[in-house]
């Protein structure tokens, strides 16, 4: 079976993909989706000699494939061809990109000692030298770790959740584990007053998207083999569905895995589910839990991600269910974060560039918070608009009437 | 009377092919004066509508040694002289479940005898070196076979020739002989594009006109029979192999896929037809059906491959003595008329194959030199043409795609196609990496008058688009470079698109279908191209059409 799904023919040139990508808009070096896809791909089979360093630009944020009318997998293409061509230079931003790009290896390194851990990330010197050396921006700050992992704090959770009678599996992604186990207590929390406990995968590993986006694929198909096998395993043994709250990891379980790192996962795939699309569906069959009034103003921003998988209609009408939020959605646009993207000092001002719109349409609607459910998308919300921004699941939790 | 122009010049020679250009070049090396003459552009001909295949001759060993032994005499000559037309990518002949394995070593045999180096290969090799190849072949024997630019090797014999004296002019037909008592000493011709006729003198008329040759030989009462065979190709959208495949065992249809450049080629059919029809060949659904279903018995990936367009060309056989298309000999035929017909000062060269045609070119001209006491020797054989003088790995810097690309095309020459300002860099042709500086090279410098000549020097409009995207940016260049009014361009533009049409026909399915409903779309819907033929020249001042 030809499980990558890289076909460039059915392209018809309109250059739409390229009018969509944020980052051809923002920086000229760019060629854009449409030169870096279909056309390039020819053109590097033609000759690998064709292969343009330039695509290391592409954030991967699928806009392009959204836009497509020809259902072409114009990002998919791209990232392929970055794993297949890329070369790797051993230098500073080589130890960068790895850091950045092994969030399970670091996160698991440094959430015991994560006070001093954030402390020495935060602190003005040590961004200066981080810049300086390994080309971390020195405006971004690193993503805080929490101490003690979601892992941890579950054991002692699982025998509670093994009394419900209905379950689902949580794939839980590195952002809960080690940065913010709050969303990951908050789902549980949720979860459990719909009557439904909440199992983890035996064992998982990072979903492998910042290692695809930093070119290290062979890693990445690892861990996709390695998390395939463990949601096979859970699927066989407990027949639920598995559920992710990040819209990045749904993507990658779903469809990176076969259509960028080659790895077959036809028989759990139709079991993926993204949070907001399982909730809203419990919902709307009368499985909703009381929640209490909020009379606040939000925005929603719908990550890239989302819109590539064609669920942020789930998030939206899910908020819309809460009595009393008031809910504006903000134009689907790129926050410009793109994951590890943001955080290079060589990309820092085109990631601002990208962002701009966004930014400037969150402080003109002058809300509470904003919403979204992609954990680099809420860092970079936060750091250019002072707007605290949480996740759906974090807001349904808080409106549960205990 | 109008004054009608007159040339002078030792030898005249019809028909700008890959033959006629080679005679041109090999003229002109040995200081023989020359203008060479062709109704169309160079290259226009059969010339331009084959497969491209550089033979090793493996295809002929077993019915034909003498064309055997004269493709891999060329074949390395080639390699040497004209190396930026060609990719040495070597050939499989494989052996399929149905076909018998015993053929192979009848093959490799007589490829021995003709000198053609040959390995054998097990079913694995052949997949490790060409994963595409029909994966159920119980074995292959590798060949040195290649691909051979044509649009490529005709510019180049142009611009050495040209830069040895000799003269082409394009769009001129010979439309018939003037002759005194039993000696042609010139032709009467006219210009197909102004419709302004001329005259050309020479001292020795050569006929190389291909399948036109019969045409040409009847203007001075001559009889050649010749047996026009036409062959049918499908274009696919992108490279499916790297290597070229035939079939081990006797030639059929549809049994030779080559890549070319950044294409592959499936072909060819072969259907003896009328002379009469040789300029209106027509490619039937059966033709294409015939074509992806052997096509895709040498690499099943193909029927799912995209069809860029089809197109057919006619073998230019001479009848030497019966037997259907392919059995005939694709042997040269070189006639001194003075000797066969009584009538000097012509002569005809048909026959042969584009491989062969610096050969068929050196045959004439050693004939030729002779009649005009020339004792110049031959020198195609040892110069390299112009664009393979250093090799392709030149230091040219290529970071740049349009750069490799064009380096690519012309070799050393595309130096000359580094415009470095901002416009100069720009691409047109975003599918095959074309550039403003590439085409103000094409049509200042390499006779370049329309987009569908363009297209043979640069490939622009060759890539998955079919000139969709570049063909209305390449044509306000022709203003720019090519002294062209707006509305000239745009008629540029609606002849390249018939063209173009033409080829698409045929395959109007599938993606094809919905590229060409979307290049309609924009150019009648959003640009409004057919009223540009209503237009009369006199509105050409008007803006509004000026695309
Ligand atoms: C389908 C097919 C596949 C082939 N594949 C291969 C292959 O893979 N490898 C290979 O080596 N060979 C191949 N051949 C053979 C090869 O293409 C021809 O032998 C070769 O191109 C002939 O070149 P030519 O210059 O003799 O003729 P042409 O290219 O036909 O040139 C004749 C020229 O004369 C011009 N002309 C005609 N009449 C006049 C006139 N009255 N006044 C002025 N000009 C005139 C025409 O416009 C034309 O440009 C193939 C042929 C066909 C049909
Ligand atoms: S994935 Fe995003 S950044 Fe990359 S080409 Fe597509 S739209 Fe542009
Ligand atoms: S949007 Fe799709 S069809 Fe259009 S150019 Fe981009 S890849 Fe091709
Ligand atoms: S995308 Fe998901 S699994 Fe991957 S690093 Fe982020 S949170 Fe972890």
């Amino acid at each position: 079976m030809d499980l990558v799904s890289t076909r460039f023919e059915k392209c018809i040139k309109c250059t739409i993909c390229t009018v969509y990508c944020p980052v051809a808009k923002a920086n000229p070096d760019y060629p854009g989706p449409k030169e870096s896809g279909p056309d390039g791909e020819r053109l590097r089979i033609k000759s690998p000699e064709y292969y343009d360093e330039a695509l290391k630009l592409c954030t991967n944020c699928k806009r392009c494939e959204t836009a497509c009318p020809s259902n072409v997998n114009v990002g998919d293409i791209i990232a392929v061809a970055r794993g297949k061509f890329e070369k790797k230079k051993l230098n500073p931003k080589l130890v960068r990109d790895y850091i950045l790009s092994h969030t399970d290896l670091f996160g698991s390194l440094s959430t015991p000692l994560a006070p001093l851990v954030n402390k020495i990330t935060d602190s003005p010197i040590i961004k200066t030298i981080m810049d300086k050396t390994v080309a971390i921006d020195k405006h971004k700050s690193l993503p805080k770790y929490a101490f003690g992992s979601f892992r941890n704090w579950y054991k002692k959770q699982a025998d509670t959740q093994m009394q419900f009678k209905r379950q689902v599996s949580y794939f839980h992604g590195c952002y809960v584990n080690y940065n913010n186990p709050q969303l990951g207590k908050d789902l549980i929390k949720v979860l459990n007053a719909m009557n439904i406990g909440v199992k983890l995968l035996k064992k998982e590993k990072c979903c492998g998207v910042p290692l695809i986006a930093n070119g290290f694929h062979d890693k990445a198909r690892k861990n996709a083999q390695f998390n395939v096998k463990h949601m096979t395993d859970a699927v066989e043994q407990f027949n639920t569905p598995i559920l992710s709250t990040s819209s990045t990891c749904a993507l990658t379980l779903k469809q990176e895995y076969p259509h960028v790192l080659n790895v077959d996962n036809s028989k759990i795939s139709s079991k993926l589910d993204f949070i907001t699309s399982f909730l809203l569906r419990e919902f709307m069959n009368g499985n909703m839990p009381t929640l209490k009034p909020v009379n606040k103003t939000i925005v929603y921003h719908t990550p890239c991600h989302l819109e590539r998988s064609g669920l942020a209609i789930f998030t939206i009408e899910l908020l819309r269910t809460i009595p009393g939020l008031k809910v504006i959605v903000l134009n689907s646009e790129c926050c410009g974060s793109a994951g590890t993207y943001g955080f290079k000092k060589e990309n820092y001002e085109v990631s601002m560039k990208i962002g701009q719109g966004l930014f400037e349409q969150i402080k003109q609607a002058n809300a509470d918070f904003a919403i979204t459910d992609c954990e680099t998308c809420k860092w970079q919300i936060e750091e250019n608009s002072d707007l605290e921004t949480i996740h759906p699941v974090t807001l349904l939790a808080q409106c549960l009437s205990d | 009377m109008a004054k009608v122009t007159r040339f002078n010049t030792e030898v005249l020679i019809i028909g700008g092919g890959a033959t006629g250009t080679s005679i041109m070049r090999d003229c002109a090396l040995r200081g023989i004066t020359c203008i060479l003459l062709d109704k169309g552009d160079i290259a226009s001909g059969t010339t331009g509508r084959n497969h491209g295949l550089l033979h090793s001759g493996a295809r002929y060993a077993v019915t034909d040694g003498e064309s055997a032994r004269e493709c891999i005499q060329e074949n390395k000559i080639l390699k040497h002289i004209a190396s930026h037309c060609i990719e040495d990518t070597s050939g499989l002949f494989i052996t399929l479940p149905e076909d018998d394995l015993d053929f192979q070593s009848t093959f490799i045999d007589a490829c021995a005898s003709a000198g053609i180096d040959t390995q054998r290969l097990t079913a694995q090799q052949a997949l490790d070196l060409e994963p595409n190849v029909n994966p159920s072949l119980i074995g292959a024997v590798k060949v040195p076979d290649g691909t051979l630019d044509p649009f490529r090797l005709c510019a180049s014999n142009v611009l050495d020739a040209k830069s040895h004296g000799a003269q082409l002019l394009t769009y001129s037909m010979v439309q018939s002989f003037i002759r005194i008592g039993d000696r042609i000493i010139g032709a009467k011709c006219i210009n197909t594009r102004t419709n302004e006729q001329f005259e050309v003198y020479a001292q020795e008329v050569i006929n190389a006109a291909g399948i036109w040759g019969k045409n040409i030989c009847h203007y001075a009462d001559l009889n050649v029979q010749m047996l026009p065979a036409k062959g049918s190709l499908l274009v696919f959208e992108h490279r499916i192999n790297d290597l070229v495949i035939n079939r081990c065992r006797k030639p059929a249809d549809a049994d030779i896929l080559v890549p070319g450049d950044s294409i592959s080629l499936i072909g060819t059919t072969s259907e003896e037809i009328d002379y009469k029809d040789i300029d209106s060949l027509k490619i039937s659904e059966k033709e294409v059906n015939i074509l992806i279903e052997e096509g895709g018995k040498l690499a099943p990936i193909l029927a799912q491959t995209r069809i860029l367009r089809a197109y057919a060309g006619v073998r230019p056989l001479v009848d030497i003595g019966g037997g259907d298309g392919r059995n005939i000999s694709r042997g040269i035929v070189l006639l001194d008329h003075e000797q066969r017909d009584g009538l000097a000062g012509f002569s005809s060269i048909l026959g042969g194959k584009l491989m062969t045609s610096r050969l068929m070119a050196e045959m004439t001209t050693d004939l030729i030199a002779n009649k005009l006491g020339n004792a110049t020797q031959c020198s195609t054989h040892l110069k390299p043409l112009p664009g393979s003088i250093t090799s392709n790995k030149s230091k040219t810097k290529k970071t740049v795609f349009t750069t490799k690309a064009a380096t690519h095309r012309h070799g050393e020459t595309a130096v000359a196609t580094f415009d470095q300002s901002t416009k100069g860099k720009s691409i047109v042709c975003e599918c095959e990496m074309v550039s403003v500086g590439e085409i103000e090279y094409a049509i200042k410098q390499l006779d370049v008058t329309n987009l569908v000549d363009l297209r043979r020097r640069t490939r622009l409009g060759m890539g998955s688009c079919q000139g969709e995207l570049c063909t209305y940016r390449a044509s306000s260049l022709f203003c720019d470079f090519g002294n062209c009014s707006g509305y000239e361009s745009s008629k540029l533009l609606m002849q390249f698109f018939e063209e173009r049409w033409k080829g698409i026909k045929p395959v109007l399915f599938g993606d094809a279908l919905r590229e060409a409903e979307f290049t309609y779309w924009l150019y009648e819907g959003l640009f409004g191209a057919s009223a540009i033929n209503q237009l009369g020249e006199k509105q050409q001042d008007k803006d509004y059409y000026e695309i």
